[in-house]
């Protein structure tokens, strides 16, 4: 029952999506929508567990007084008004919500990922090194395409925007369209063992 | 003879392990020097950019448009500024607009541009363009909304029932839609819209990535299920120039320039330190 | 001494935007984006407690957030209102909504060491239909329809005569490139393959052919390397101008 009932279920939501794609009458077309609504509404709640596991373990430090008890108390405190605040008041342009969306949480993300630029310069200069003839031509197609794909690599030579296009055209092209495929014919295989119960580690352990 | 040797040696290695900090400074100096200055460069524009450029402009006025804001803050300074290249574009050619995001920060950012732009152009909420907020599910909301829209949003970001609202009279699903143009920062973004909607809807899709995911979108363009696509700030500024908004693209593309300039720098410099001190040690 | 060169320059920016009248301007929101922004470049000089704090408040922002987000753009829309209306009207497929809203409580009992279990007919609800949703963009868009654009003529039509034409070195490169075009496309992606195939030892031809395989993976790499260069110093481009032009009002 534990295990069974999950694996039908699996088999039954899958194949009516694969089904779908080949059979466009009522019949099946009209489940697959449904089917394909509640998983939205499912993802939704997914999303949900995973906000209410972070406050859990973050309230559990904060219990204890473990190491950085302060900041967790300051994640939960900030967790909570801003749902509070959103759900209470509404998501829409100019209320609170709005204003902590914009003044709060867009310059952190974006200056979290800015960071990025400064370690990947930092990685540049101390480890990108010519150790073989495979990195050597790694390391070169990234200068060229580096600067082909700056303005002022135009005025270096006006050729290099159309070799480095060209580049990713063939080269670049014809290697990544070969991982494409092999991770395409990964993922039709892993979602058929997964469909069929063989694979079944989504479950997680008794 | 020797002592030379020793300090040249420990020269070449304090070189190869130089405190990165110093490295952090070089690149704030290389980005924001030419902000200050507002210096700016003409650029070309490539194959990919004007494929984008010529779909959308061969769509006829009234035709209606799915603007995906499948994006987060983290690539607003990439994304942001396509968004306002296209939407310029979009509005100028009279092109309807219906935005949705599956990336739940999407719709604030979508709601900034058309707050932006909408005034400028004399276009209307409902009536022009109109954003429907954000749904969770990923793939399996473009394929509910490509078999039934109002299934999938029922209302828009702002609440109101989709039969209220006048320009989407007619439109049912996507099949009803002339054109998605997918904006997106990683998944679920443009592959996943191409690879659930394209062949099974026979639908034009182009749009604009980060320039991370830009090299493997590539097989997509050759085998025509991209109509075209703009990577990174540097696409976005080619459109812009295109469109002749210039935007934040446009401006940072000196500092851009000078950025990469001086990663190369270290790149060739680091790299002529390791076999220098390779041939040292081997001594 | 960097720490002082940081502050001393953070400090002559502000001083400037202030005597030139600009800084005033700037909303309260705005000041706040730049702290916080400020907080967290601070993480380049070290590690330290104001960093922390930033990135603890943007966690627990960035997750309050969502779950406002979830349940006006999908709990209320789709689950909510549809299900009352359906209670109202008795209607059968309303009411059938019922289920995914018990199947999204059962994740809950992931909390209760003794029920967990229930919480796996949610998740085999969702892995189910998103595999089934994989299966068939992997199958659709990614391998037919790639494997289709790759079967292309080793010889494309127009090239030969573009060689014959062009005229200085640069044009005769440029056509050279595009004669190779095609067969390096067909030969690229059957190399790249031949590399990601393990059943048999790569030695002989199909050594060689690997070989050949990675040099183009390498190529793929290198543009994949630059292209990430290239968005993360965009990023750190768009938190300077946001500083430089919304904050201090430096540059516009």
């Amino acid at each position: 029952m534990r295990t069974e009932i999950p694996v039908a279920m699996a088999f039954i939501a899958g194949m009516l999506m694969v089904v779908s794609l080949f059979v466009p009458h009522p019949f099946i077309a009209e489940p697959a929508a449904v089917m394909r609504g509640w998983a939205i509404i499912i993802t939704a709640f997914a999303y949900v567990l995973g906000v209410a596991n972070i406050a859990r373990i973050s309230l559990h430090t904060v219990r204890n007084r473990t190491t950085d008890w302060q900041y967790k108390a300051a994640l939960v405190v900030a967790l909570v008004a801003m749902a509070g605040v959103g759900i209470a008041g509404g998501i829409n342009s100019g209320g609170l919500f709005d204003w902590a969306y914009l003044n709060m949480y867009v310059p952190m993300q974006a200056t979290m990922f800015s960071l990025l630029a400064f370690f990947i310069a930092s990685a540049a200069y101390r480890a990108f090194r010519a150790r073989s003839v495979e990195a050597t031509l790694l390391l070169v197609v990234a200068a060229v395409v580096m600067l082909g794909r700056v303005p002022v690599g135009e005025k270096l030579w006006p050729g290099l925007p159309a070799f480095t296009e060209w580049i990713m055209e063939v080269p670049n092209m014809a290697a990544k369209r070969g991982i494409m495929i092999g991770a395409a014919l990964g993922a039709i295989s892993t979602g058929l063992k997964m469909i069929l119960g063989i694979e079944r580690s989504y479950l997680g352990s008794d | 003879m020797e002592e030379r040797g020793t300090e040249r040696r420990s020269l070449l290695t304090r070189l190869s392990l130089i405190d990165r900090r110093i490295l952090f400074l070089i690149i704030f100096a290389c980005a924001a020097i030419p902000l200050l200055i507002g210096a700016s460069l003409k650029m070309s524009v490539t194959a990919p950019v004007k494929g984008l450029y010529d779909a959308i402009d061969a769509l006829e006025a009234g035709s209606c448009v799915w603007l995906a804001a499948d994006y987060d803050p983290g690539s607003k300074p990439e994304l942001s500024p396509m968004n306002y290249a296209l939407v310029e574009h979009l509005f100028r050619k009279n092109i309807k607009v219906i935005s949705a995001s599956l990336w739940a920060p999407g719709p604030p950012l979508a709601q900034t541009v058309f707050d932006e732009m909408a005034p400028v152009h004399g276009k209307h909420y409902g009536v022009d363009y109109v954003n429907l907020g954000f749904k969770e599910g990923r793939e399996a909301v473009m394929v509910s909304v490509a078999e039934d829209l109002r299934r999938t949003f029922p209302e828009d970001y702002a609440g109101t029932p989709l039969d209220s609202i006048p320009m989407l009279k007619g439109i049912s699903s996507l099949k009803d839609i002339d054109m998605i143009i997918c904006v997106s920062a990683g998944y679920p973004g443009i592959k996943e819209w191409i690879q659930q909607i394209a062949t099974r809807y026979d639908t034009v899709i182009g749009g604009g990535v980060t320039a991370v995911s830009g090299p493997e979108m590539y097989p997509y363009i050759q085998s025509g299920q991209l109509v075209g696509l703009l990577s990174g700030m540097k696409g976005a500024a080619e459109y812009e120039q295109l469109v002749g908004r210039p935007g934040l693209g446009t401006a940072g593309m000196v500092a851009q320039s000078s950025v990469h300039v001086m990663v190369v720098i270290f790149i060739i410099f680091a790299n002529i330190v390791y076999f220098l001190e390779k041939r040292r040690a081997r001594r | 001494m960097t720490k002082y060169i940081l502050i001393g320059v953070v400090i002559a920016l502000m001083v400037f935007a202030v005597a030139s009248g600009r800084l005033g301007a700037a909303s309260f929101g705005t000041w706040i984006g730049a702290l916080l922004t400020l907080s967290i470049f601070s993480f380049l000089y070290k590690d330290n407690p104001l960093y922390k704090l930033a990135e603890h408040i943007f966690i627990g922002i960035s997750a309050g957030y969502f779950v406002a987000l979830e349940y006006w753009n999908v709990f209320v829309p789709n689950l909510w209102n549809p299900l009352l209306a359906s209670f109202r009207t008795v209607s059968p497929s309303g009411l059938m909504l019922i289920v995914p809203f018990v199947l999204g409580l059962l994740l809950f009992t992931r909390f209760l060491p003794k029920a967990a279990w229930l919480s796996r007919w949610s998740m085999a609800a969702m892995i189910g239909s998103y595999a089934g949703l994989a299966i068939i963009g992997a199958l659709q868009g990614d391998l037919l329809a790639q494997i289709r654009a790759n079967m292309m003529p080793l010889i494309s039509p127009g090239s030969p005569g573009g060689l014959k034409s062009a005229a200085g070195a640069s044009a005769l490169f440029f056509a050279t490139l595009e004669v190779l075009r095609n067969p390096l496309i067909v030969i690229g992606l059957l190399v790249t393959l031949v590399y990601f195939f393990f059943s048999r030892e790569h030695k002989g031809s199909l050594g060689a052919a690997s070989r050949v395989g990675v040099w183009f993976l390498m190529i793929s790499f290198g543009a994949s390397f630059g292209y990430t260069v290239m968005s993360r110093v965009s990023l750190l481009i768009g938190r300077l101008h946001f500083l430089l032009s919304d904050w201090l009002g430096i540059i516009h």
